[in-house]
């Protein structure tokens, strides 16, 4: 008799599990105590086994989705069996629990073979749904990518993602024509500045935080970070430090300030926003590793660190890249009210995509920040001191600020974080850049 | 250079390896007063006289000891077989004591001996006497193999087999013995065994023949050049064993694409090493399984049509090539 398969509990916390993939497909035979899949839990992922030995007859949450506890995420039961009637059950446990069920129509007629039509699972609606899958993706056996072996060598030597790549070979095969065709048309991930308006359609998990779309990690990035995550730690950081001229940031404030007092901004809050402006152009740094995925975030939600009587917590400015200095400020000041009194609720401080330190007002000239995983990049803004510079062969002073960003080389490379301080210090030394 | 066919370029050979060595000698069926059956020994009994060139009786087994024993004695002996059907009667002689006389006396006798003919399917001879044995004498530690494609290589292969220290088989082929080629005519011009000659340059796909299919893998190649503009690249082993990978490795590093065609049956054949050697070698390159051409596997019909359909020919390495560059 057919049964369900239920989201168990795996870890003491846990309220839902994103499947991770199905270690079985469809149709396979399962022992009991037999592993079926990996399901990310809050803390770790976790092999799920079967309590029951026989058929995996469907899978309902497809890897990469999640799933509530005790939802059922596939039916068991003999191999042949009928399993309509289950299905339409679960079907009605989605509906009634007010979640977005799907209309489905393929219950019945539905065959091992519809997979890329697989159904829905009943599920409310924000879920992390998986990327779109090109309609173009090889055909496969079992689900693997067939490549021809010079194929695959190529596309890690340059870093391209072969499940974007159409293989005009038998079955599918992708073949080595397949990828200079993709290399000549410039699919390839090296640089993130000829990425052009990609699109954002998963809508994140805490409420109010950046929507975000997720690319395959490509081989090439899954080395790096694999070795240097051996030679450093789990988050390999590296640093970057750029000296940026704060004359003309302070200028503008000033005039600024003039014009909306008795209200006023912080050189901190015109930080903030132009950090996030630069990070919308340099995808890589508003971005987080994900081991097989790295995900891009539409939006910089911008964690800003304020130290607290028993520690640190990084209220996040919410799509900063879209709010005016004014709208910042007064989030800011109200966030670290909050953060002071413990009233911070967990999505005001939880889900950031990049994160600000500023230790400038304690005189600190300059530091180096610890990345908030899973971000990529955290800044440490010292103070900004006037200088003895050499400006047109004159000795003048400037108000000199260190910045040092922090970079989780997994996703962040030496020159892409430069490219970003690049941009970051252009629109403080040149506040008109803002506007480019 | 001299234009010479197959047939007077190993003549050639045998003749200025007789007059330089005095411990060579010709033994065979029909190779003295006949000339022999293929009149690739045609002038030399003449010149030489019966010591040096010496007519057997049908005794494949008896002539090719008395050779192995001769080669154990200090000589220098070429036995030539009518054709190559005709050593499996000689095999014993040839696989447990030619080629392991050496390695089983410690090292105290050498055997230098070639045993040599024409190897392959011929015109309309039928089952029994259109078999490639290439594969079953490469397959034992102690022989050589050399199947040469034209009349230089003809030339010098056969001359440094008769100058190597241990048994050749050097197998030629009935339907090529009247190919002309040119011929250096230096007489010490010799090639040495183990090193594959590119007998056409190309970027797109390589084809491994030896033997016979070398003239057709060119003509295919020429063919797909013109129809597909797709360039191969012709390798001619010329020594099956000890083969020449590196040569042809280095090739589908380039190409990524591998045709072999050959006239033996595929199964367990040259080809078969040849293809899992770049497997193992240049796995990474490949863009295609590797293709094979091969001889039908069925006992060489006696049918004109159905010998043609048998054998390997140039629209099969054609198909083989359009499969591997997915064309």
């Amino acid at each position: 008799m057919a049964n369900k398969i239920l989201m168990p509990k795996l870890s003491p916390t846990m309220e839902e599990g994103q499947i991770s993939s199905w270690v079985k497909e469809e149709g396979d035979a399962i022992e009991a105590n037999e592993t079926i899949a990996e399901v990310d839990t809050d803390k770790a992922t976790m092999e799920m086994t079967s309590l029951e030995a026989g058929t995996l007859l469907k899978i309902l949450v497809p890897a990469g989705e999640n799933a509530k506890l005790g939802q059922t995420i596939g039916i068991i039961g003999e191999e042949g069996e009928d399993f309509a009637d289950l299905l339409k059950e679960v079907e009605n446990e989605g509906s009634s629990n007010g979640a977005s069920a799907e209309p489905k129509e393929e219950a019945k007629e539905e065959t091992q073979e519809v997979k890329s039509e697989e159904s829905k699972p009943a599920e409310t609606p924000k879920l992390i749904t998986e990327e779109q899958k090109p309609k173009t993706e090889a055909q496969s056996t079992n689900g693997r990518l067939l490549v021809s072996p010079i194929a695959a060598r190529m596309a890690t030597e340059n870093g391209l993602d072969l499940r974007s790549i159409e293989g005009s070979g038998p079955n599918g095969r992708i073949i080595k024509r397949d990828i200079e065709k993709a290399l000549e048309s410039g699919q390839t991930q090296a640089d993130p500045a000829t990425v052009s308006a990609p699109t954002f359609d998963a809508a994140a998990e805490i409420q109010g935080a950046s929507a975000f779309r997720e690319e395959n990690t490509s081989p090439m990035r899954r080395t790096i970070a694999q070795r240097l995550g051996e030679s450093i730690g789990p988050i390999p950081t590296f640093y970057l430090t750029v000296e940026i001229e704060m004359d003309e940031t302070l200028k503008l404030r000033k005039q600024i300030n003039k014009s909306i007092a008795p209200d006023k901004i912080s050189v901190n809050d015109i930080i903030v926003k132009v950090a996030a402006m630069a990070l919308t152009k340099h995808q890589f740094v508003n971005a987080s590793y994900q081991d097989d995925k790295i995900r891009f975030y539409e939006d910089a939600d911008i964690g800003v660190a304020v130290a607290i009587d028993e520690g640190l917590i990084t209220p996040i400015v919410r799509g900063a890249n879209k709010k005016g200095f004014q709208q910042i400020s007064s989030e800011v000041k109200e966030l670290a009210e909050k953060a002071r009194n413990k009233k911070l609720q967990p999505e005001e401080y939880q889900g950031a995509t990049f994160s600000i330190s500023n230790l400038g007002m304690m005189g600190i000239k300059e530091f180096t920040a610890i990345i908030n995983p899973p971000e990529a990049a955290i800044l440490a803004v010292g103070t900004a001191t006037p200088t003895p510079v050499v400006r047109d062969g004159e000795i003048t002073t400037r108000s000199i600020m260190h910045v040092t960003m922090s970079c989780d080389h997994r996703v962040v490379d030496g020159a892409t974080g430069a490219r970003f301080l690049q941009t970051f210090k252009q629109m403080l030394e040149n506040p008109v850049m803002m506007l480019m | 250079m001299a234009e010479l066919t197959i047939r007077d370029a190993l003549n050639e050979a045998l003749r200025e390896e007789i007059l330089r060595d005095e411990d060579v000698f010709i033994m065979g069926e029909e190779v003295a007063e006949y000339d022999g059956a293929y009149k690739v020994t045609r002038g030399l009994w003449k010149e030489f006289g019966d010591k040096r060139v010496v007519d057997t009786p049908i005794t494949e087994l008896g002539f090719a000891a008395v050779g192995v024993g001769a080669a154990m004695a200090g000589l220098r002996p070429v036995i030539e077989f009518m054709t190559f059907n005709f050593s499996i009667l000689a095999a014993d002689q040839i696989i447990n004591h030619a080629a392991k006389m050496l390695y089983m006396s410690g090292g105290d006798f050498k055997v230098p001996i070639v045993f040599r003919g024409p190897n392959g399917s011929a015109y309309q001879v039928s089952s029994q006497h259109s078999q490639a044995l290439e594969a079953f004498y490469a397959n034992f530690p102690g022989l050589k193999v050399v199947m040469p494609s034209t009349a230089a290589d003809a030339k010098g292969l056969l001359k440094s087999s008769i100058r190597d220290n241990n048994p050749v088989i050097f197998m030629e082929q009935e339907r090529m013995y009247g190919l002309k080629g040119e011929v250096p005519e230096d007489e010490d011009f010799t090639i040495p065994l183990g090193i594959a000659d590119i007998k056409r340059e190309g970027i797109d796909c390589t084809i491994v023949a030896r033997s016979m299919t070398v003239p057709l893998a060119y003509q295919a190649a020429e063919q797909v050049q013109k129809e597909f503009d797709v360039s191969c690249e012709v390798i001619d082993p010329r020594t099956i064993k000890p083969l020449d990978i590196d040569t042809i490795v280095e090739s589908v590093k380039k190409t990524n694409r591998l045709v072999i065609a050959e006239e033996s049956h595929s199964f367990a054949s040259v080809g078969a090493e040849i293809s899992h050697q770049v497997m193992e070698h240049a796995f990474d390159y490949l863009d295609a399984p590797i293709k094979r051409i091969s001889t039908a596997e069925a006992p060489m019909p006696y049918a004109k049509n159905l010998e043609e359909l048998a054998l390997p020919d140039v629209p099969k390495i054609v198909e083989g090539v359009k499969e591997v560059c997915y064309l």
